[in-house]
């Protein structure tokens, strides 16, 4: 079958003579019933699949890997030093459309610094009940503190255990990194942390 | 000595022993039927299909069995008790007693007793298959009746029409076989095989039909209209829970099976073997028989799967037209040309004459089908003059140029 469109007088059609009313057809061969050759053909490809490799994955014993820009699990980065990059602007819970993310920011203290600048997120709450993982927080954050992996393995027996913490959510401490709360690298700025000048904690910082 | 013979010098403790097999075939035969339904279909559809009960999910089957007899046995307020509860009985009773007449293997040692793997020898044995496969029609319609609800009233309807249908055509197509045979005893006509050459070679219509309307009868895709998920929610066990619907799901199943160890032994030659293979047929005592015929019993039920892998749904009364106005003249006229050769030969007539009749007929049935062509392709030339456009709206037609939608100049 071809498309009506393209079998429009495009002419006439630019010229505003086309008859709104007129639907032009193409004359089409109309298929009779199918000799019987052809019908055992139906029968042919299922018979002939059966001897092909199947497309199944076992999955809970082998695990396809994602698509690399799957869209998972968030994470709450952190600076190279260890320092939280969220900073409690809760432009993610804004942006979220099934409203599934809450922010409560607080203020960095001398004693208290969990991420470079005034402030950071204290409380930092997803709601996987109502996430779609569309990706729009993700987005939204100025700082790139929350991105997403690409865990899916989400399923849980109870509602609260679906609403991930802070903890939860924050990516784990790797090398040169150190636990929050402590100050910012001697020196640096915020502005600098965001450049990306900071490579890793400084010996100073982990001093109590 | 007939197999006739052989069963009536069975003692009465062999005749138990014999039952208890014959049910223990069934019910383990549905399981594997199942799972192997199962994973073929999975196969057609480059799927794996269950494969964690057990080694390759073998006890798949036997599982599910498990849960459904503890699940919870609902009974619904509208439904007619009594009735509710004898239908899944009949249905699967009567599909088992089908089975007493199939004769399953040659002449084997059953502890210590000379006997064959055959329940009893009726000299109407397939008469009395028809029989009780009618009757396991009741459990349908009354399961579908006595539910009280709608969707199951339907589906026992119109599962039963179909049954009754089909089973008009599966009759006809076995006259021909017992013309042949000249008898209706299952062993007979398997014996009548063994010295002269499969029916489903000389009577190859009769088997062909006999195919078609088995799964018609069995309510199989794509005849499977009586349980049209789309249309009646489940057909006729809708309301079903529990271990009643798994005896539904068994009936189902040894229905097929009971249908394609019907045609085994009326038209492939039941337990025996292969022509040239005959020397297997003494290996492991005579029993290796017994692996014949389910080797072919479930090469039809290797049709059973394909067809419906492969094929849609019938509409229903494309379906009801394909069995009176197709399946059912056919083979009266199959049956008319069987028996007028059978007279003949009978009568003494020379090879000549069967030959010039059986030749007429060929002429006959060809000048009818191009007749009929011919009068296919006047009617289809005719719907409408080339260019000219009917004036209401009406969808895309092959020869029309264009369709005034407004229905004016």
């Amino acid at each position: 079958m071809t498309d009506f469109n393209e079998n429009l007088n495009i002419e006439k059609r630019n010229s505003g003579q086309a008859d709104i009313n007129s639907v032009p057809f193409t004359e089409v061969e109309q298929p009779g019933p199918a000799s019987l050759a052809q019908q055992a053909k139906g029968f042919w490809v299922t018979f002939s699949t059966m001897f092909k490799k199947n497309q199944t994955v076992q999955y809970p014993d082998v695990k396809a890997p994602t698509a690399p820009r799957f869209h998972g699990r968030h994470q709450l980065n952190r600076h190279p030093d260890g320092l939280e990059k969220c900073i409690g602007c809760e432009l993610c819970a804004w942006a979220c459309p099934a409203d599934a993310i809450l922010v409560e920011g607080g203020n960095n203290t001398p004693g208290n610094q969990m991420s470079p600048g005034e402030r950071h997120g204290a409380v930092y709450q997803i709601n996987y009940l109502r996430c779609i993982f569309c990706g729009l927080c993700v987005e939204a954050c100025p700082t790139r503190a929350l991105t997403m992996t690409n865990e899916y393995e989400l399923a849980d027996d109870k509602r609260e255990k679906l609403i991930f913490e802070k903890e939860d959510l924050l990516a784990p401490l790797r090398q040169g990194m150190l636990a929050p709360p402590h100050p910012m690298y001697p020196g640096m700025t915020d502005t600098n942390y965001y450049n990306g000048d900071v490579k890793e904690a400084h010996p100073s910082q982990g001093e109590k | 000595m007939t197999t006739a013979e052989l069963l009536g010098t069975d003692p009465g403790w062999i005749i138990a022993v014999k039952a208890v097999m014959v049910f223990g075939i069934c019910v383990v035969a549905t399981l594997m039927a199942v799972w192997t339904e199962r994973r073929v279909l999975a196969k057609m559809q480059l799927r794996t299909g269950p494969n964690r009960v057990g080694p390759a999910g073998l006890l798949q089957s036997l599982s599910d069995g498990v849960k459904l007899a503890l699940k919870e046995d609902i009974i619904p307020a509208a439904a007619d008790k009594v009735v509710f509860i004898i239908a899944p009985i009949i249905a699967t009773s009567m599909c088992f007693m089908a089975f007493a007449v199939i004769p399953m293997t040659g002449v084997v040692n059953l502890f210590g007793h000379k006997t064959a793997l055959q329940l009893t020898d009726l000299p109407v044995g397939v008469l009395y298959i028809l029989a009780v496969t009618s009757i396991g029609v009741y459990g349908v319609v009354l399961a579908g009746w006595s539910s009280g609800s709608t969707y199951p009233l339907l589906g026992g309807l119109r599962s039963s029409a179909q049954v009754i249908s089909y089973e008009v055509a599966m009759g006809l197509s076995l006259v021909a076989v017992f013309i042949y045979a000249s008898s209706m005893s299952t062993s007979d006509i398997v014996a009548s095989q063994h010295q002269h050459i499969w029916n489903a070679v000389v009577l190859f219509p009769s088997f062909v039909i006999y195919v078609i309307s088995m799964v018609g009868e069995t309510n199989r895709a794509p005849f499977d209209l009586a349980e049209a998920e789309g249309e009646l929610v489940g057909g006729f066990h809708t309301e079903y829970s529990s271990l009643k619907f798994a005896l539904f799901f068994l009936a189902e199943y040894v229905n097929i099976i009971a249908v394609s160890a019907l045609a085994t032994t009326l038209f492939l030659g039941g337990y025996h073997a292969l022509p040239g293979l005959g020397f297997t047929e003494q290996w492991l005592g005579g029993w290796f028989t017994l692996i014949w015929f389910f080797a072919k019993v479930n090469l039809f039920f290797f049709i059973f799967m394909w067809l419906r892998g492969s094929l849609p749904r019938l509409r229903y009364d494309q379906f009801m037209k394909f069995g009176w106005k197709v399946l059912i003249p056919v083979s009266l006229i199959w049956i008319l040309i069987v028996a007028s050769l059978r007279v003949l030969q009978q009568e003494g007539a020379p090879r000549s004459a069967i030959l010039a009749f059986a030749a007429g007929v060929v002429i006959i049935v060809m000048a009818i089908s191009s007749l009929v062509e011919r009068n296919k392709e006047k009617v289809r030339s005719a719907d409408l003059p080339l260019g000219e456009a009917p004036d209401f709206p009406v969808p895309s037609l092959p020869n029309v140029q264009s369709i005034n939608v407004s229905g004016g100049k």
